[in-house]
């Protein structure tokens, strides 16, 4: 279980705060998704949910952050990072730089967890499996492709076997089938009994992913409820949001004046 | 006019990432290319600008060799906006970032100004001009290294991934940017994952797997029902308003605009 209160946070050297009265709780295998506008604080909140920020980049937060019941706040940087993982919006920010293989890049989390080689093999081998990546392992780390550079990275977030997952755009840089092995991926965690916040703009990926959404807006949460609920609400493409395509298609249906449950029937 | 004739790329290590492809693209035209990760969308692409050249083949751009030219001459043609704007941009504010390629482009004064004001402000930057490129989100980069292309005012741009990061007003503008150079008369050449934005924007769909061409049409010849086969060869789905299309019996529908009609018309 992931608890977070936010009265306030602000960045290092700015006076403006960023987030401000939030409140988030992850249930054990939980997937919440997070959508808003762009600026609207969804990284921010990655940061601050993962413990990153204030820890490692600074800032002023008023809240706390709790993870299985344990402050964030008195944890060492690597029992932070045994505890809560975080994937970045661009994997080229997240690359170690320390590998020469892909496979190598893989298994420096778990390296720096402290584990036994066959341990580190193992969950290596095992994130691998998960992301189809068995073609990719010698390749080096620093000569992907946008999406494969992307896989790699969460693969090596799945590598250290985390209990709660943040995670900034994650298929941004994929083609559908990385879409739909990331979104596997993720399930496989959850039924694990971790915890997932995906911050997303692929509204259809988390319309099928995710038990509840919510969304950020001017640094805050707007909306907090069921994915279905929260999709379906006509003020999303306002917020920014762009709604899933069965949602678009329901509404252009119903303003031509045609009646929705046509649309049901197809899928059926 | 741009010619793609049986063009073959290897890379140092001996990955064929473009495995002989043929295509000719009119000016105007607007062509989304779609595919899987590694299928050689973008190592396609980069042969325009003179970034990548040739193993085999040749790239003839109104009839002549893009080998013949430098790149620099070549950029005056055809411009880029790579997937990662972080490799585009490097300098210090939003406004030096635009001017930079028309300015190099040989544009001064008033055309330089206008040049860069359309860009900003179709990209929804003006009120950033002064901002250092790294204070903006990486959404608003994207749209910045977009503006950035836009303003070299080339015949050809060419964008990679143009949508990724963008929240639904950023799409708006993207289509809106892709809509408008079309109707400007410049040739638009945009890779994407996402199928509602290429039905929706583009005239003409290439579908790419590994290094060669499968399917190329209209998004209502692409995503029809027949050729969903090849589609999924290469893991590719088409939009839902397709789907929906050919499951009512419909006919092709690519965009939620097309099955509205055709439902409105049954």
């Amino acid at each position: 279980m992931l608890e977070l209160s936010v009265e306030s946070y602000r960045y290092p050297g700015y006076a403006r705060n960023v987030l401000h009265d939030i409140a988030l709780r992850l249930g054990d295998g939980e997937i919440v998704g997070l959508v808003g506008p762009n600026d609207a604080g969804k990284s921010t909140l990655c940061l601050v949910a993962a413990g990153l920020a204030p820890a490692s980049i600074g800032g002023v937060l008023m809240g706390t952050l709790t993870l299985d019941g344990t402050p964030a706040a008195g944890l060492k940087t690597h029992e932070l990072a045994e505890r809560a993982v975080v994937g970045f919006q661009n994997p080229n920010t997240q690359r170690s730089g320390l590998a020469a293989t892909v496979f190598e890049e893989i298994a420096v989390g778990p390296m720096n967890l402290g584990l036994e080689v066959p341990e580190i093999v193992a969950r290596t081998r095992e994130a691998i499996a998960r992301l189809r990546l068995e073609a990719l392992i010698e390749r080096d780390p620093q000569r992907l492709s946008g999406g494969q550079a992307q896989l790699v990275a969460i693969a090596s977030l799945l590598a250290m076997r985390p209990r709660h997952v943040i995670l900034d755009e994650p298929t941004a840089q994929l083609d559908p089938e990385g879409t739909r092995l990331v979104g596997e991926a993720l399930k496989a965690l959850a039924d694990d009994g971790t915890s997932l916040l995906v911050a997303e703009h692929k509204t259809d990926l988390l319309d099928g992913l995710c038990q509840r959404v919510v969304v950020i807006d001017g640094g805050t949460l707007v909306r907090d409820g069921p994915t279905a609920e929260v999709f379906a609400d006509p003020e999303l493409e306002t917020l920014g949001v762009e709604p899933p395509a069965r949602v678009r298609l329901r509404r252009a249906a119903e303003a031509a004046g045609i009646d929705p449950r046509v649309l049901e029937g197809a899928r059926a | 006019m741009i010619e793609i004739q049986d063009l073959v790329h290897v890379y140092d290590g001996g990955t064929r990432a473009v495995d002989g492809v043929s295509l000719r693209i009119g000016d105007g035209e607007r062509v989304a290319i779609v595919g899987q990760n590694g299928s050689g969308k973008s190592t396609l692409v980069r042969h325009l600008n003179g970034l990548l050249r040739p193993t085999e083949g040749r790239v003839l751009l109104d009839g002549v060799d893009a080998a013949s030219k430098r790149v620099a001459q070549l950029a005056a043609t055809v411009a880029l906006a790579f997937q990662d704007p972080d490799r585009q941009i490097f300098a210090g504010t939003v406004k030096a970032e635009v001017e930079f390629g028309p300015r190099n482009a040989g544009l001064r004064d008033a055309a330089l100004a206008e040049a860069v004001d359309e860009a900003l402000r179709a990209t929804g930057l003006e009120s950033d001009a002064g901002t250092k490129p790294y204070d903006l989100g990486y959404s608003r980069r994207k749209l910045l290294a977009l503006a950035s292309v836009m303003a070299m005012r080339t015949p050809v741009v060419v964008l990679d991934e143009p949508t990724t990061g963008q929240d639904a007003r950023g799409v708006r503008r993207i289509e809106a940017i892709v809509r408008d150079l079309g109707s400007a008369g410049r040739t638009v050449i945009a890779i994407s994952h996402d199928m509602r934005f290429v039905a929706d924007c583009f005239e003409r769909v290439i579908v790419m797997r590994q290094g060669v061409v499968i399917l190329d049409g209209s998004p209502a010849q692409v995503f029809a029902q027949d050729r969903w086969p090849e589609l999924a060869s290469t893991y590719l789905e088409p939009p839902l308003a397709a789907c929906t299309g050919a499951a009512l019996g419909l006919g092709s529908t690519p965009t939620d605009a097309r099955l509205i009609e055709a439902l409105a018309a049954r």
